[in-house]
C-alpha cells in the first residue's frame, strides 16, 4: 500500500445530523451534527459526561439513538450492532483493551473476528499490516508478555485487518509513554493518508493540535463548536470545552521535615498468574509533599496500591505512616491510623456501583467518620457525610440516595477523592485519580490533591498520565516491573530522563542501558 | 429481532410482581401437567391452594400445619437469605437441619427422664451448636482452601442422612422398643418437650424462633454493618475487600448463621412434630427453604409470605395426593415450576425487551 495524498473528494465520509439521545434524567446527545472527510483525523472532544461515549456508541452500533440519522459515503447508516458497523467499514479501539492474556497475538486478533482464515495465514497478513503502518508486532507473541502500546497496537492491527473506512479511537493515549506515543501518531498519520478517516477522542489537548485537523467540541451533550485545532490554542480549546477558564493548580513548594509516609523493603509475590511481583519497593514522603509515581500500566501500580490499603498485608514494618509500623494491619485499621486510598477502578473496587452514595461512604469512613457505631450503621450520619463530599467537590448528582453507576466517571471520580480527603487521612495514595475524567473535574480533582498536601498531608499520586504527574508532583518515581526507582525532584527533569526512569518500556530496548539510578 | 437491555436500575415493579406472576404461571403450567396425568386441572388447583384453609372437612386439620410446616422453612429460609445476599450458597440447610435435630435429641435423651426446666433450653443450645457445626465444615474448608461450599454442604446433606439412620437403629435408638428402629419419643418426654403453645394451634417455639429470626435478619439487613457488609459482598466483591470486609470471615458468620438457624429448626421439629430421631427423619425443608428464600426475594418479609405458600402446596399437595390421587412426584414438581418461573421473571426485573430493527447487511 502506498500513500497517495489525493485531493480531498467534496463527499464527506460521515455525516451526522440531528442525532439526539436521551437516557432517564440525562439528554445525553441533543441534536449532533457533524462530517467528517475521507482520510480526515477528526478530533471529538468534551468532558466527561459530555456525550462523546454515547455519540461514539451510537456511531459504533452499541447504542441507538432516539433521533437523528448518520449517512456513510452518501448512504443511510443505521448500525444495529458492533458487527453491522463492522461490516459498513467502521472499526473501533477502545480504552479498555479486551484482549486474552494467555493467548497469542494473532488468536486474540482471530477471536475477533466473523470468519477468521488459518492462523499461519493470519499471522503473515498481521505482519505484513504492522510493517506496512509501522506498528512492530510479533504475532506469536503471548499478550500477557505485551506492554500497554503493543496491546494497544494487536487491538489496532484487529482493526486494520478489517480494512475500515473510519477507525475510532476511544483516548489512545492515556496509557502509553512518550515514546510509544510518537510511534501511535505515525501509525495514526499513515492510515490516514490511505484515506481511512480516524475519530479520535483525548482529553489531551496538546495531542489533538498536533494530531487532528478538524474537530467537534461537546459541552453538556450538544455541539458547542467545529474548528481547525492547530489553529487554536490548548488554552482555548480548553475553554470552549469546559465553558469556562481553567487553573492549572497551584504547588506549594516543597516541604523539609520527618517523613509521614514510609514504605521499605516492600516486596510482594504476584497475586495470579500474569499478575506483577513487588521487589523491593522504597518510598518516603514528607507532610505536604506529593509524590507522583509514573510507569505504564500492568507494572504494578495496582499491586503497590493493594498493599498500602491493606487488601495484601505484608510484614508491618514494610509500611510506616509517622513511624509507627501499620504494614500488616487489614484496611479499616489502616484508615483509622490515618492511611487513606483510592484505587484506579471507580466502580467495582472504589465504589459498588449498584449501591447509594450514601452506602458507598460506608467503605472507606465507616470508622474515621463514627458511622458505624456499636455494630450499627447510623445512616443519617453517612447521608451527611454524602451530602458534604458532593457539596464540597461539586459532584453533579440528583442526591445522595441514587446508585453510585448512575454518576458520570468524573463525578464518581470526585466522590470517591472527596470521600478519601474530607476524613482528613495524614498520608493518601491514588492511583489514576484523573484516569479518563473530563479537564473541569481533573483539574479540580489536582487541586484537591495540592491542597491536601498543602495542609501537611503526605500524598502517593501513581498515575500513567505524566503532564499530570510533572504538574502536580514534587518529586518523581517510577514503577517499572514491579521496582520504584529512587524518587527524584520534578524541577529540571526532562522528558527523555523521565522516559529512560519508566525503564524504557517493552519494544524500546535500547533505552534501557543508559537508564540511571533504575535498579537492575 | 428482539433484544434484551439490561435496565438502568432494577424496576421495582418488577421486583414486587414477578412473585405474584410467578405463583399464577405456576398455576398454568401445573394445572396442563395435571391436565396431562389426566386430573381435572381446576380441582386440583383448588385442592392445593384452597382446601387446606377453607375445605369443611380438612381445614381444621390442615390449618395448624400451615404453622408446622411454614415455621421450619421460615427459619431456615430466613438464614440461608442473608448468605445468599453475600453470594454464599448454602445448599445444605438439610444436613445442618438434621445435625441441629440430633445434636438436640441427644441431649435432651441424655437427661431422660430427668425432670427439670434447663432440659429444653439446653437442647435448643445443643440444636442450633449442631447445627452451627454442621455448617462449618464447608465454610473453614471454603475460607482456608477455597473449596465450594456449595458441593461441600450438599454433600454433607447425604452424610447427615445416614448418621441420622445409623443414630436412629444405634446410639439413640430406644433401649424400650425392641427392635424397632427410632429414638424415644421426645413429645412424651415433658422436659424435652415442644409442644403447641396454643393447644391446637399448631405454634410450638419453632414458629416463635422463626418470628425472632425473621425480626433479626431485617434488623441486621437495615442497620447493622453486618448485613451492609453483606450486601457489599453480594454487589462488589472487590469494593467488599477494599473496604476491609475479609471474604473468609463473612463465609463463616454467614453459613454459621444459616447452619444455626437450620439445626433450630430441626431441634424444633424432632421435640415437637416430629417426636422422635427416625431413619428418614429427613424430610426436604432444608431444600424447599432455598425455594422460599428465594420467593421472598432474598427479604425477610417476602420470606414469610413465601414461607406460608410453600407450605400451602405441602399440605394442599398431601391432600390431593389422597383425595384426587395425584402423585407425590407431580407436587414436587409442581413446587420446582414456581422456582423456575421466579428466576426467570428474575430477568424483568434487571432486563427489558427491545425491538430491534434488522440490521442492515
Amino acid at each position: 500500500m502506498t500513500a497517495t495524498a489525493a485531493p480531498p473528494p467534496p463527499a464527506p465520509l460521515l455525516e451526522v445530523e440531528g442525532i439526539t439521545k436521551a437516557y432517564p434524567g440525562v439528554l445525553a446527545n441533543s441534536d449532533i451534527a457533524f462530517a467528517i472527510r475521507p482520510g480526515a483525523v477528526h478530533a471529538l472532544l468534551g468532558e466527561n459526561g459530555a456525550g462523546k461515549s454515547t455519540l461514539v456508541k451510537i456511531v459504533y452500533g452499541l447504542v441507538r439513538p432516539d433521533a437523528g440519522r448518520m449517512r456513510l459515503l452518501g448512504a443511510p447508516y443505521a448500525p444495529a450492532s458492533p458487527a453491522a458497523a463492522r461490516a459498513a467499514g467502521v472499526a473501533m479501539v477502545f480504552q479498555h483493551f479486551s484482549l486474552f492474556e494467555a493467548l497469542t497475538v494473532a488468536e486474540n486478533v482471530a477471536l475477533g473476528m466473523e470468519r477468521p482464515p488459518p492462523l499461519r495465514r493470519l499471522a503473515g497478513r498481521i505482519r505484513a499490516v504492522s510493517a506496512a503502518y509501522g506498528l512492530p508486532l510479533d504475532p506469536d507473541r503471548p499478550v500477557a508478555d505485551l506492554s500497554a502500546g503493543e496491546r494497544q497496537r494487536v487491538e489496532i492491527v484487529r482493526c486494520l485487518l478489517q480494512e475500515p473506512r473510519l477507525l475510532i479511537m476511544d483516548e489512545p493515549t492515556s496509557v502509553l509513554t512518550p515514546q510509544e506515543v510518537e510511534i501511535l501518531f505515525g501509525t495514526l498519520r499513515r492510515i490516514a493518508a490511505d484515506g481511512t478517516a480516524i475519530l479520535y477522542i483525548s482529553h489531551k489537548l496538546e495531542e489533538i493540535i498536533l494530531l487532528c485537523e478538524s474537530a467537534t467540541i461537546l459541552r453538556g451533550g450538544r455541539v458547542v463548536a467545529g474548528c481547525d485545532p492547530r489553529r487554536r490554542s490548548a488554552r482555548e480549546l480548553a475553554e470552549l470545552m469546559v465553558g469556562r477558564i481553567v487553573q492549572p493548580p497551584a504547588r506549594a513548594a516543597a516541604p523539609a521535615g520527618a517523613p509521614v509516609l514510609e514504605v521499605a523493603g516492600l516486596s510482594l509475590p504476584a497475586a495470579w498468574p500474569h499478575g506483577r511481583a513487588l521487589h523491593d519497593v522504597r518510598l518516603a514522603v514528607r507532610g505536604g509533599e506529593i509524590l507522583g509515581i509514573g510507569g505504564v500500566a500492568g507494572n504494578g501500580q495496582d499491586e503497590l496500591l493493594a498493599a498500602l490499603s491493606g487488601e495484601r498485608p505484608g510484614p508491618a514494618a514494610a509500611v510506616r505512616l509517622d513511624g509507627r509500623p501499620i504494614g500488616a494491619l487489614a484496611p479499616a485499621a489502616r484508615r483509622m491510623a490515618g492511611l487513606a486510598t483510592a484505587p484506579e477502578e471507580r466502580l467495582g473496587h472504589a465504589a459498588a456501583p449498584d449501591m447509594t452514595l450514601t452506602e458507598n461512604t460506608l467503605l472507606t469512613a465507616a470508622g474515621r467518620e463514627r458511622l458505624v457505631r456499636h455494630g450499627l450503621v447510623g445512616w443519617r450520619r453517612a447521608q451527611g457525610f454524602a451530602a458534604r463530599i458532593i457539596a464540597a467537590f461539586d459532584v453533579r448528582t440528583p442526591g445522595t440516595e441514587v446508585a453510585a453507576r448512575a454518576l458520570s466517571g468524573g463525578n464518581l471520580q470526585k466522590f470517591v477523592i472527596g470521600r478519601e480527603i474530607l476524613q482528613r487521612p495524614r498520608a493518601l495514595v491514588v492511583n489514576q485519580p484523573t484516569w479518563g475524567v473530563d479537564a473541569a473535574a481533573a483539574a479540580a480533582i489536582r487541586q484537591a490533591l495540592a491542597d491536601l498536601a498543602g495542609a501537611g498531608a503526605a500524598v502517593v499520586v501513581i498515575s500513567q498520565d505524566l503532564d499530570e504527574l510533572m504538574e502536580l508532583a514534587h518529586r518523581f518515581a517510577a514503577l517499572n516491573e514491579g521496582r520504584l526507582t529512587p524518587a527524584r525532584p520534578v524541577e529540571g527533569l526532562t522528558v527523555r530522563e523521565i522516559g529512560l526512569m519508566l525503564g524504557g518500556a517493552h519494544g524500546m530496548q535500547a533505552a534501557r542501558p543508559a537508564a540511571e539510578g533504575v535498579p537492575a | 429481532m428482539i433484544r434484551l437491555e439490561r435496565r438502568p436500575a432494577p424496576s421495582r415493579f418488577w421486583t414486587a410482581a414477578t412473585p405474584l406472576l410467578a405463583v399464577a404461571l405456576t398455576m398454568v403450567a401445573g394445572g396442563v401437567m395435571f391436565a396431562i396425568l389426566g386430573k381435572d386441572p381446576v380441582a386440583a388447583i383448588r385442592t392445593i391452594f384452597w382446601d387446606p384453609l377453607f375445605h369443611p372437612q380438612y381445614a381444621a386439620f390442615s390449618r395448624p400445619q400451615l404453622l408446622v410446616k411454614a415455621g421450619p422453612l421460615i427459619l431456615i429460609a430466613t438464614g440461608l437469605a442473608l448468605g445468599f445476599r453475600a453470594g454464599i450458597w448454602n445448599i445444605g440447610a438439610e444436613g445442618q437441619y438434621i445435625a441441629g435435630a440430633i445434636a438436640g435429641a441427644a441431649v435432651g435423651l441424655a437427661f431422660y427422664p430427668l425432670e427439670g426446666w434447663f432440659v429444653f433450653p439446653l437442647m435448643v443450645v445443643a440444636g442450633a451448636f449442631g447445627g452451627w457445626a454442621w455448617a462449618m465444615i464447608p465454610a473453614l474448608l471454603k475460607a482456608r482452601f477455597g473449596t465450594s461450599e456449595i458441593l461441600v454442604s450438599l454433600m454433607l446433606v447425604y452424610v447427615a442422612d445416614k448418621i441420622v439412620a445409623a443414630m436412629a437403629v444405634g446410639a439413640l435408638r430406644n433401649p424400650d422398643a425392641t427392635g424397632f428402629p427410632g429414638s424415644r419419643n421426645l413429645a412424651r418426654y415433658p422436659a424435652a418437650a415442644n409442644p403447641d403453645l396454643i393447644a391446637g394451634s399448631g405454634l410450638h417455639w419453632g414458629g416463635v424462633a422463626a418470628l425472632l429470626a425473621v425480626a433479626l435478619v431485617w434488623l441486621i439487613l437495615a442497620r447493622h454493618r453486618l448485613g451492609f457488609e453483606v450486601r457489599l459482598a453480594g454487589l462488589a466483591p472487590r469494593a467488599a475487600r477494599f473496604a476491609g470486609i475479609s471474604p473468609g470471615r463473612l463465609t463463616i458468620v454467614c453459613l454459621g448463621l444459616s447452619g444455626a438457624f437450620a439445626g433450630l429448626a430441626g431441634l424444633f421439629e424432632v421435640a415437637g412434630p416430629g417426636g422422635q430421631i427416625r431413619i428418614d427423619f429427613g424430610s426436604g425443608y432444608g431444600f424447599t427453604a432455598i425455594i422460599v428464600a428465594f420467593l421472598g426475594r432474598l427479604h425477610p418479609a417476602g420470606i414469610v409470605l413465601a414461607g406460608f405458600l410453600m407450605a400451602l402446596t405441602y399440605i394442599g399437595g398431601e391432600i390431593a395426593q389422597f383425595v384426587i390421587g395425584l402423585p407425590a412426584a407431580a407436587i414436587q414438581a409442581f413446587q420446582g415450576m414456581l422456582l423456575f418461573f421466579l428466576l426467570g421473571l428474575d430477568l424483568a426485573a434487571n432486563y427489558r425487551l427491545r425491538r430491534l430493527r434488522r440490521a442492515a447487511p
